[in-house]
């Protein structure tokens, strides 16, 4: 044969391969090269806030933080106008799961890639947070010395502690959030207000409660709970779990999820996969009692049009777990003066009334309003409670979390013993 | 010349770099070697940790199981369809039924099979007055342990795909003819056709087979959605491990890719296997010469599977229509009580920039793959350089391979290069699973095409460049939309490697699908999984429409 390649069709190949050869070639090679990136090694100082606002200028800020609500989305989005005022450009990257952010920067580690990381700012808190900070994949000291920290409790110890993991200044508080429960009272007048009752009250309605599945966050906090409603035995759970009685600690918890599985929807041979789940479940009659850990999420879910409005909220009697959402900068963040620029203005008061307020988010503050000036202050006495949602003081005092490798361990053991069928 | 000589070898580079490459940075991890995690010492370490996991006989067995099943099941029905409706009016309705329901997304197509079937669903809203349900049965329809959802929810997306490939490969065997004297001799419609039809197609459907049972063990979005989850199946357990937070997870999650690897790699051996019995058993079969009894009724199950899969589909689209729309919408009410566009307004706006990106990669991702795949069936006609039937093992290779078993180690290394969280490696990621699609939807066209028109066109004096421009291209323009459309789709539904290498910084109608699910309402899940339909669906009405157009002068163009 002696036919010519058709010109254009070569030239058109050749013109076209040019990157995907490229990566095919560079894909191969497993010898870590200098980034070429323009990240910067240094670190901006934030007891100079200036030079921090100086250098955050024409940045862009890559915040991974969960996606799955259309009200934080919007909130998000809200921030991001508030950065580009002070000249940075704020890019939400919608997670589903915070552990995807995790995965990439260790990625990024075992790649060599120091600077010039793909993740500015990371929304976290407990188990995330404690494995980042191990591994050495968080940059910081920084979170202390942000303008607006000043205006927290200094002595508010669910800022200074996550999980009981001390945070140190690698993570900036912006929310806190508490675990509630929900009911439609047109079908369930009186909700059980503890675990006792509540095994109680699904024995004698069997199939009509569940929790997610751990180690979903929601899923895992609800053992927890039982938990410290079980074996009340505080000083355990705030140290490490193989310092105390493991055994003797959580035994009352399985014998109390041993009695209430059978009776749990679908018998607890199938769990939802997620709290968001449990609202649908309660829109479709298949549950009669949810759970979220954002005191505004019943109503939320109304205004949405997700559940109807005789739903109404409730927490123990003896209290629920709270904890505090968190931000922190990855050790090779490409752009940390613009994420620390972030990180204070999620903790502003402008934003956080808008944050505390049940028609945007609704998610309680972590400032401390005594310390506000009465301008600063105006906002939040103006915000109105949606009728499913508990007002701030109805909700007490928030029981502090176990230590994260509690969580680690009852996710486990909850797998073998629940999770695996048979 | 050259340039053309080199297209079959650039076309593999560019389809197998990547995964041989991300196999080996999988491989790595599971015997132990992951630096940054202290761990750099070769050992049995994760496989171990793995073993120990108690979970792993019955999830790795549902992997199997719900595999196998539905890739046989989908065979079964598309053949007894096939076998006893070719040809018939029934037969080009469901076609055309069928046919674009291939571009549905699995997560879409699952979404809305979920919102049909489920205890609150809406046909158990249908039976509800009847039966007397003020709340919904508490019956373990979805997320059975046994995975029956799930092969369903596979079932109805391989039945179209299995069926478009039959179609393809069916008029060479001129099905017709040989039908006419079975039945001549007195055989049934059906049991003349699995006779003497089936036994020469099968070798051609052998690899699509293959990719549908591969890609069926190791899905991970229909998997998450109608699957089981106590424990769920292998390869949704490998995702959980790999986004677990205690990052030693991560060497568990290595070993469970490589176990799924080879659990897809015996799978394949098992149906091989089935392959010779079947094969041998079939023989006795045709040889005892039986004419067998009348095929009426299995020719009624057969078309009313057909039917039932392609209605389970379509009504599950409409009911995401519903849902994007609706306001509060509880048991046991047929219809939303109230109306709202708050979903198309908020999502849908959020949706407009992952829908430019789902279409720039999509079209570059595409286009590379249809200018390699054209250059190397010219390389065919001119160089004489035909594919072996090694060769087009290597092109299945991507679709045999499960994703989560290369992708993850794809991603360090595209880290290590820099490309990572680039349009061009998501494109480049891309390339590799649209390119398979394009070369088997263009070839066999290609191939058949009359090459006395180029020798005419030769023959008047016009360069070969000139032909292929003027001549073999234009008439080849339906297949080459069509293969198009196909790996549009491929692109549009792509999840897994545009999250691995996009960086979440890359999105597309898929990710931002996928992250605003995870919030659960089910609006939100209308909304993005009518736009991802959408998307996958415009390039097949425009691959009908565009011919249609372009040949509405040309008659004898009308129908090739």
């Amino acid at each position: 044969m002696t036919f010519k390649a058709p010109p254009l069709i070569a030239l058109a190949l050749a013109a076209s391969l040019g990157p995907v050869q490229a990566f095919a070639q560079t894909a191969t090679q497993d010898t870590p090269q200098t980034p070429a990136q323009t990240g910067d090694r240094n670190t901006p100082d934030p007891a100079d806030w200036p030079a921090v606002l100086a250098e955050a200028e024409g940045e862009t800020v890559y915040w991974n933080a969960w996606g799955g609500s259309d009200s934080v989305n919007a909130f998000i989005d809200w921030i991001g106008d508030k950065a580009a005022e002070q000249g940075v450009t704020l890019e939400h990257v919608k997670l589903s799961d915070t552990a995807e952010a995790v995965s990439r920067v260790l990625a990024e580690k075992t790649a060599g890639r120091d600077s010039g990381g793909g993740i500015d700012l990371v929304w976290i808190n407990g188990e995330n947070f404690a494995a980042m900070k191990d591994e050495g994949l968080l940059f910081g000291p920084w979170a202390e010395e942000l303008p607006n920290r000043a205006l927290t409790n200094p002595s508010n110890a669910a800022l200074t502690a996550d999980f009981t993991v001390p945070t140190e200044g690698y993570e900036s508080p912006w929310g806190m959030a508490q675990l509630v429960f929900f009911h439609d009272s047109a079908r369930l007048a009186e909700p059980p207000r503890s675990m006792a009752t509540l095994l109680a009250w699904a024995q004698a309605n069997p199939g009509r409660f569940t929790y997610p599945q751990p180690p979903d966050f929601i899923g895992s906090t609800f053992l927890k709970q039982a938990l410290i409603e079980f074996s009340p035995d505080m000083i355990a759970l705030e140290s490490p779990v193989d310092a105390a009685d493991y055994e003797a600690t959580t035994a009352p918890l399985w014998a109390f999820l041993d009695e209430l599985t059978p009776q749990l929807w679908r018998e607890g041979r199938a769990y939802p996969q997620s709290s968001a789940r449990l609202i649908q479940l309660m829109a479709d009659n298949e549950i009669d009692i949810g759970m979220e850990f954002n005191p505004n999420a019943a109503s939320n879910a109304i205004a949405n049009g997700q559940l109807p409005d005789s739903v109404r909220s409730y927490i123990h009697d003896g209290g629920t777990i709270g904890n505090a959402s968190f931000v922190a900068i990855p050790f090779n963040a490409n752009a940390k003066a613009g994420a620390m620029v972030v990180a204070d203005i999620l903790l502003s008061p402008e934003a956080q009334a808008r944050m505390a307020d049940p028609a945007v988010w609704g998610l309680g503050t972590v400032l401390d309003l005594e310390a506000l000036s009465p301008e600063q202050k105006a906002p939040f006495d103006e915000i109105a409670f949606g009728p499913a949602t508990l007002e701030p003081s109805e909700m007490g005092t928030p029981l502090p979390e176990p230590h994260p490798s509690w969580m680690v361990r009852l996710e486990e053991d909850w797998t073998s013993r629940y999770g695996v069928a048979e | 010349m050259t340039l053309l000589r080199l297209a079959p070898i650039l076309t593999l580079a560019v389809m197998l770099g990547p995964v041989i490459a991300g196999l080996g940075g999988t491989l790595l991890p599971a015997i132990g070697i992951m630096p940054v995690l202290g761990s750099a010492e070769p050992g049995l370490g994760p496989v171990r940790d793995l073993l120990a996991w108690p979970g792993l006989p019955r999830a790795a067995g549902l992997s199997l199981f719900t595999g196998l099943a539905s890739t046989a099941l989908a065979l079964t029905l598309t053949m007894l369809i096939c076998a006893g409706w070719q040809g018939t009016r029934a037969f080009s309705w469901l076609e055309r039924v069928l046919s674009p329901l291939l571009s549905v997304p699995h997560a879409a197509a699952a979404f809305g099979l979920a919102f049909l079937i489920a205890p609150s669903g809406w046909i158990a809203r249908l039976i509800a007055p009847v039966a007397g349900w003020e709340r919904p049965p508490d019956l373990l329809i979805l997320q059975d342990p046994m995975g029956l959802s799930l092969i369903a929810g596979l079932v109805v997306k391989e039945m179209p795909f299995l069926l478009l490939m039959s179609l393809a490969a069916l008029p060479a065997l001129r099905p017709a003819e040989t039908l006419v004297t079975a039945r001549s001799l007195g055989h049934s419609r059906t049991g003349g056709w699995l006779r003497t039809v089936f036994p020469r197609l099968y070798p051609q459907l052998r690899l699509p087979l293959y990719a549908v049972l591969a890609f069926s063990m190791s899905v991970v979005d229909v998997a998450m959605i109608l699957g089981p989850s106590t424990p769920p199946t292998l390869s949704v357990q490998v995702l959980r491990w790999m986004n677990d937070p205690d990052l030693a997870m991560r060497l568990r999650a290595a070993a469970g890719a490589v176990l799924q690897l080879l659990l897809t790699l015996g799978a394949l051996g098992m149906w091989r296997l089935g392959e010779l019995l079947v094969a041998r058993a079939g023989r006795a079969w045709i040889e005892t010469g039986a004419r067998g009894p009348r095929d009426g009724l299995l020719r009624g199950v057969a078309l009313l599977a057909g039917a039932v899969s392609a209605g389970a589909v379509v009504l599950g689209l409409a009911m995401l229509a519903v849902w994007s729309v609706a306001g509060f919408w509880g048991f046991p009410a047929l219809w939303p009580s109230s109306l709202t566009a708050q979903g198309w307004t908020r999502s849908g706006a959020a949706l407009a920039g992952p829908a430019v990106q789902t279409a720039l990669i999509a079209g570059v991702s595409v286009g590379t793959a249809l200018l390699l795949v054209i250059a190397c069936l010219e390389a065919e006609d001119h160089l004489g350089l035909r594919p072996g039937r090694r060769a087009l093992w290597l092109l299945y290779l991507p679709l045999l391979v499960p994703q989560i078993a290369f992708l993850p180690g794809l991603q360090v290394l595209a880290l290590i290069s820099g490309m990572d969280g680039t349009l061009g490696a998501v494109i480049a990621a891309h390339v590799v699973f649209v390119l398979p699609y394009v070369f088997l939807s263009l070839s066999d066209p290609w191939r058949r095409r009359d090459p006395r028109h180029a020798r005419i066109a030769r023959a008047l004096g016009a360069s070969p460049s000139r032909v292929f421009w003027r001549v073999s291209l234009p008439m080849m323009l339906r297949p080459v939309l069509t293969a198009t459309a196909v790996g549009t789709a491929v692109s549009v539904g792509l999840f897994l490697p545009t999250l691995l290498l996009g960086a979440g910084r890359v999105p597309t109608l898929t990710t931002e699908a996928v992250a605003l699910a995870s919030g659960g309402s089910r609006r939100v899940v209308g909304v993005t999984a009518l736009a991802q339909t959408a998307a996958a669906f415009l390039p097949f009405a425009l691959a009908l429409a565009i011919p249609a157009l372009a040949w509405r002068n040309r008659k004898g163009m009308q129908h090739g």
